[in-house]
């Protein structure tokens, strides 16, 4: 029939002008929807310069990094056995304590929580540390050893450790 | 209600079951897809659209700035530049933002010179007028309170000049003021309560131009010719034809907008309002938003503090009651041969009243102002009614296809000129 080629140039002019209009609406979303992620001053605070010249052993300091907490932790002779000894395959997240630090002494760690984002006790002398003499998160109930790995209580994960570099024997900087 | 009722069949089974429910497809249908545009409406007529579209691109890109802005006088100057340096294209929201509430007034001053010019607010749509006026209100407030947020000088001043205005009611005035501030001065309390009504108010904006919508879907759109529809050989649908040519000039909006928001963003800013606010220091000159200068005009022409304020809301509420002042039948200038210089002579002193707004109120301005302000309550208040009186008005066609019928040749009306209109048939079948 006569009709077949017209009705297929209007085919080709509908579909090019809804094809157009689509891509033209997707760029106009994509700067809102990028606008609500992180803005780039905060992603300039990502990184965060930490003096720990005045760590004693045995005790831990929490800071401030991208919002969270951190626990830098300077580790007794005993804590660093304990963590040590502990088979890796006994775990429910095997990993060996000489991946999670990098120098002995030092372990630094994100204090929150694998579970659902508390942050577990055992920066003070005074807190709970649990049965594993690490932390103790109180909402519901886990426990972590003295290198920050899940031993008992519903967290799935160990606590993570964040990217970081010794600037010098005194100076971490975190992120 | 009655369960064997008459209901819309459609070949999708979805739409069916939704439509047996809540007839909202039916109407959409009947309002958007077969509704009668008279088929000699020019692009005059898509500045309703283009409109609702602005304002939806206002409350949008509004939203994701209050996301990211700070409502507190320490921190409201810094959270702007904020977003213009670190948030992601925080810079392409504020210019969209600041630059579409300049067009959106462009659009909506076009959009009232067509209805002024072709006679859209006289009988049946008085009440559309009424309603659209009142869109126009709130929208003068609203950019008044979005323009105090940035904080700079000229938020700070603008706001201070035009709360003050309050002030000069009688008794009342200087409690009304304070009150309406939450504090002495424009303040903290201030800018916090400006933020949550320049949020909200857009939304009430949405709901009064519904019904401005679906009160002009009564007696439907009005024309160039301003006479009714007779017969189906003087309308089409609005789907495909009027969405069509609507989605055109939109097209041609979306390059007129992009190109100053990306090429020219300051052109309509104030250079000063990039300076914090600073309570003990006046900008030598405070300038309004150009769209609002005539009414400042208006209020800087009259030497007396209570009567320059009447006149200036005066100025606008006169609006109201323009169905009532002009008594011609015929709506349409273009067959009112001695209204319609006069109506072209007001458009004409609205934009002079703009710019004198903007310049200092002293010498040649000044004048220029005050005759402004007579020929503005003038043609209201006796041009309107006296013309319609006196006026024969030329013979207005028979119907809307004979308007194609004569006038292959010149058609002052604008609409398509040279198509050979009788013989286009209306196309039900799309």
């Amino acid at each position: 029939m006569a009709k077949k080629p017209k009705n297929k140039r209007r085919d080709f002019l509908q579909l090019s002008t809804v094809t157009l209009g689509a891509v033209g609406t997707a760029a106009f979303i994509w700067p809102f929807l990028k606008s609500m992620s992180p803005a780039e001053d905060t992603l300039a605070a990502g990184s965060t310069e930490v003096d720990i010249s005045a760590i004693e052993e045995g005790q831990s300091i929490t800071i401030k990094w991208r919002g969270k907490p951190v626990f830098i932790k300077k580790r007794t002779k005993d804590e660093i056995d304990a963590a040590k000894m502990v088979q890796a395959s006994d775990l429910r997240d095997p990993q060996d304590d000489a991946d999670r630090v990098q120098k002995e002494e030092w372990l630094v760690l994100v204090g929150v929580c694998t579970h659902l984002g508390c942050v577990p006790l055992g920066q003070k002398v005074s807190d709970m540390k649990g049965e594993y003499d690490g932390w103790y998160c109180p909402c519901h109930g886990s426990h972590y050893d003295t290198s920050g790995r899940i031993r008992k209580g519903p967290a799935p994960k160990n606590l993570d450790v964040p990217p970081y570099t010794f600037l010098n024997d005194n100076t971490i900087k975190i992120g | 209600m009655d369960k064997n009722r008459k209901v819309h069949e459609f070949k999708n089974p979805v739409l069916n079951w939704i439509e047996f429910r809540l007839p909202i497809i039916s109407y959409f249908k009947k309002e958007y897809g077969d509704y009668p545009m008279p088929k000699n409406c020019n692009y005059f007529w898509s500045f309703g659209a283009l409109a609702t579209i602005t304002l939806v691109t206002m409350i949008v890109s509004g939203i994701f700035l209050a996301m990211n802005y700070t409502p507190h006088t320490d921190m409201a100057f810094d959270s702007v530049e904020r977003i213009m340096r670190d948030v992601n294209y925080g810079w392409l929201m504020r210019y969209i933002h600041s630059n579409g509430a300049a067009f959106f007034f462009i659009i909506v001053y076009i959009h009232i010179v067509r209805a002024m010019y072709f006679g859209s607010y006289k009988y049946p749509r008085e009440l559309n007028w009424i309603l659209g006026v009142f869109i126009f209100l709130l929208m003068m407030a609203t950019s008044f309170l979005g323009y105090t947020l940035p904080w700079g000088q000229m938020s700070y001043w603008g706001a201070t000049v035009i709360t003050n205005l309050f002030s000069a009611i009688p008794f009342i005035g200087e409690g009304l003021k304070t009150w309406l501030l939450g504090d002495y001065n424009v303040g903290n309390a201030t800018l916090n309560r400006f933020f949550a009504l320049h949020y909200v108010l857009p939304f009430v904006i949405f709901g009064v131009v519904g019904l401005h919508v679906a009160a002009v879907h009564v007696h439907g759109s009005n024309n160039p010719d301003g006479i009714d529809i007779k017969t189906n050989n003087d309308s089409v649908n609005f789907f495909p034809y009027m969405l069509i040519k609507d989605t055109v000039a939109m097209c041609a909006f979306g390059v007129a907008i992009s190109a100053v928001i990306f090429f020219g963003p300051n052109l309509m800013a104030e250079v000063d309002n990039y300076i914090p606010a600073d309570p003990l220091v006046t900008p030598a000159h405070i300038v309004p938003n150009w769209y609002l200068a005539p009414f400042y005009a208006i209020l800087r022409a009259v030497p007396d503090k209570l009567g320059g304020v009447l006149l200036m809301f005066g100025a606008i509420v006169i609006l109201f009651i323009l169905p009532w002042l002009d008594r011609s039948k015929v709506r349409s200038c273009n067959y009112r041969p001695i209204y319609k210089w006069f109506m072209m002579g007001f458009f004409v002193n609205f934009f002079a009243l703009g710019y004198v707004g903007m310049l200092p109120a002293e010498g040649l301005y000044l004048l220029i102002a005050r005759v402004g302000l007579l020929y503005y309550f003038g043609f209201f208040f006796i041009i309107t009614p006296f013309v319609g009186w006196i006026e024969k008005p030329s013979k207005l066609p028979l119907s809307i296809s004979d308007v194609y019928a004569k006038n292959i040749a010149p058609n002052i009306g604008g609409g398509e000129k040279g198509m050979p209109a009788p013989a286009m048939q209306k196309d039900t079948n799309l």
